[in-house]
């Protein structure tokens, strides 16, 4: 595959005071062409700086980004600007022109890039309908709700047709619903314009949404990276497991010590394994969490179960799961 | 007493007034708007930080600011009579208005601008937007409505300073009130010229409120 974005040790720190804040420390990483990374991570990893010095909305203190082949640092300033308008940027909180209507702010970068104005009015039309806003290009932002804001503001990063789309905390100011249309907004502009797409987030759900791969930030630094499937099933570093177990620490009342997790990976989820397993060991187990889901078209997720407390029998329960190419896990310390 | 002469000259005073009211603020602006831009601009912090450029620009705008008007006025005379050839009457005026007013301007625009949302402008900067698009179409463009309403408030400050220049023959209403109602003791001319700026004031404010309103995408209505 082609690298899309490569990172080398890169590393930001701040003057705040007279006190030096290092946002990163030496982070290196490689988004593909195609891929859409996520970038997770608690507030203040340092997942903004990042994402930020990746079009050198802030200039890195050390390190080398390369976007395709261009080292961001070599170029200048009109250069940088060129770069710009091929890395489209979207935001938390949208940061669309309020004194301009729909259409008008999808036409800002195309004045930028000196289009004219029929021309540019004739692109945003399209990219509103792609967007599915088609109705509001005369409303003002004032007037649109969060996710409508949010469509607009993707519409005006497709504008140019950039190769890459950073967003940052993008569905963050989102209540569910509307945050999944958005991925999935996201998640078809990948697909249909082979956008890479980097997505800052620090909720793991988004990440098992759409992600292909994963970048978990933990101070500055990069605790693990790799497909989603991966870090998912597996997490190696601690940083991931809390990430990862963030949704389990609701369940936590629970009597019988023996909870494991299963992950779902290759084999199908639909095939009814919990209910089979049931049957063939002749004992319930109690299902405190399931989040099942088609994860980049194949059926992913997790359970954590609670199994009986014979010895014997939660064995064979977790034989019969390993059996079917399941990732079983021990969750020691789930309980408390 | 309220014979056509007096009229007359009431109207005069208004036009006068307005003359030297509209021009000052059209001229402050002419000087005012860029250096408000440059401080924003060059402060620390700023699209293109410089910092010595920014320290320079603050304490100019600040002294002239501390001067109280009428001893502007005063200090300005050998000036205003090198550009207008005197140093009273209106046009005369203009001449310290602008002055006076141009530092008050730049502050009201530095305010302004600040007020636009960073995000917005860090949003442009992500498109490749270069300083100029930046400084008129999102920072101006998005400042707008509180730029009207700098003008409106600037407006009104002037008209007040070009009514205290009556106290040094600057003409207009100021220029009247001060002639008859200090001078000669005819307070009902006084009271006359005082309502007619009062009126005056009010029209500004009324067309300033009005124009931001009707401008301003903001709001939802
Ligand atoms: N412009 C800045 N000046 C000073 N400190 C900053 C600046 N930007 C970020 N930081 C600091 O860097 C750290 C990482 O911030 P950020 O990248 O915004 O984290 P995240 O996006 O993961 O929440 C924080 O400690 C933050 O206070
Ligand atoms: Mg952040």
């Amino acid at each position: 595959m082609e690298s899309m974005i490569r990172v080398e040790n890169l590393t930001k720190t701040f003057q705040v005071k007279g006190e030096t804040v290092e946002a990163l420390k030496g982070v290196s990483l490689e988004i593909e062409k195609g891929d859409i990374y996520g970038i997770i991570g608690m507030s203040g990893a340092g997942k903004s700086t990042l994402v930020r010095c990746l079009n050198f909305l802030e200039k890195p203190t050390e390190g080398t980004v390369w976007i395709e082949d261009k080292d961001l640092s070599a170029l200048n300033d009109a250069g940088l600007r060129k770069m710009r308008t091929e890395i489209a940027m979207i935001f938390q909180h949208f940061n669309l022109l309020m004194q301009r209507n729909v259409l008008d702010n999808i036409c800002f970068p195309l004045e930028i890039t000196g289009h004219k104005k029929k021309e540019a009015r004739e692109r945003a039309k399209e990219l509103l309908e792609i967007v599915d806003l088609k109705d509001k290009a005369n409303a003002y932002p004032a007037q649109l709700s969060g996710g409508q804001k949010q469509r607009v503001a993707i519409a005006r990063a497709l504008a140019m047709n950039p190769k890459i789309l950073l967003c940052d905390e993008a569905t963050s100011a989102l209540d569910p619903t509307t945050t999944k249309s958005i991925l999935a907004l996201l998640k078809d502009i990948n697909k249909k314009y082979g956008i890479t797409i980097v997505i800052i987030t620090h909720e793991m759900r988004v990440v098992q949404e759409i992600c292909s791969h994963v970048a978990i930030i933990e101070k500055g630094e990069l605790a693990e990276n790799g497909t989603v499937e991966e870090v998912f099933a597996r997490p190696k570093s601690k940083a991931a497991k809390k990430l990862v177990f963030q949704g389990e620490q609701k369940v936590s009342r629970m009597d019988s010590k023996r909870c494991i997790r299963i992950v779902f990976t290759e084999n199908s989820s639909f095939e009814p394994v919990i209910a089979n397993m049931v049957l063939e060991c002749k004992a319930s187990v109690n299902i405190l969490m399931a989040d099942t889901k088609d994860i980049g078209g194949i059926a992913r997720g997790e359970m954590v179960l609670q199994l009986p407390e014979d010895e014997d029998t939660a064995r064979k329960m977790m034989e019969y799961l390993k059996e079917r190419n399941l990732t079983v896990e021990e969750l020691e310390d789930y309980v408390g | 007493m309220w014979d056509n002469a007096t009229i007359m000259m009431l109207l005069e005073g208004i036009r006068d007034s307005l003359y030297m009211t509209l021009t000052s603020t059209v001229l402050a602006y002419v000087i005012g708007l860029p250096v408000g831009i440059l401080l924003v601009i060059s402060a620390p912090g700023g699209l293109k930080p410089r910092p010595v450029l920014y320290k320079i620009t603050d304490f100019v705008v600040n002294m002239l600011r501390s001067v109280p008007f009428l001893i502007l006025m005063i200090l300005l005379i050998p000036f205003t009579r090198f550009v207008v050839g005197k140093a009273y009457g209106p046009t005369a005026t203009i001449i310290s208005l602008t002055v006076a007013a141009a530092p008050f301007v730049a502050r009201l625009v530095e305010s302004s601008l600040l007020e636009v949302d960073k995000g917005v402008i860090e949003a442009a900067q992500s498109m490749g937007a270069d300083l100029k698009t930046i400084i008129v179409k999102v920072m101006l463009g998005e400042a707008r409505i509180s730029l009207i309403v700098g003008v409106t408030i600037a407006l009104g400050t002037i008209l007040g300073y070009s009514a205290m220049a009556g106290a040094v023959g600057g003409g207009g209403l100021g220029d009247i009130a001060i002639r008859y109602g200090y001078q000669r003791y005819e307070a009902d001319i006084m009271i006359v010229t005082v309502i007619l700026l009062i009126i005056l004031m009010q029209i500004f404010q009324f067309a300033g409120t009005k124009l931001s309103k009707k401008l301003d995408r903001r709001l939802t209505h």
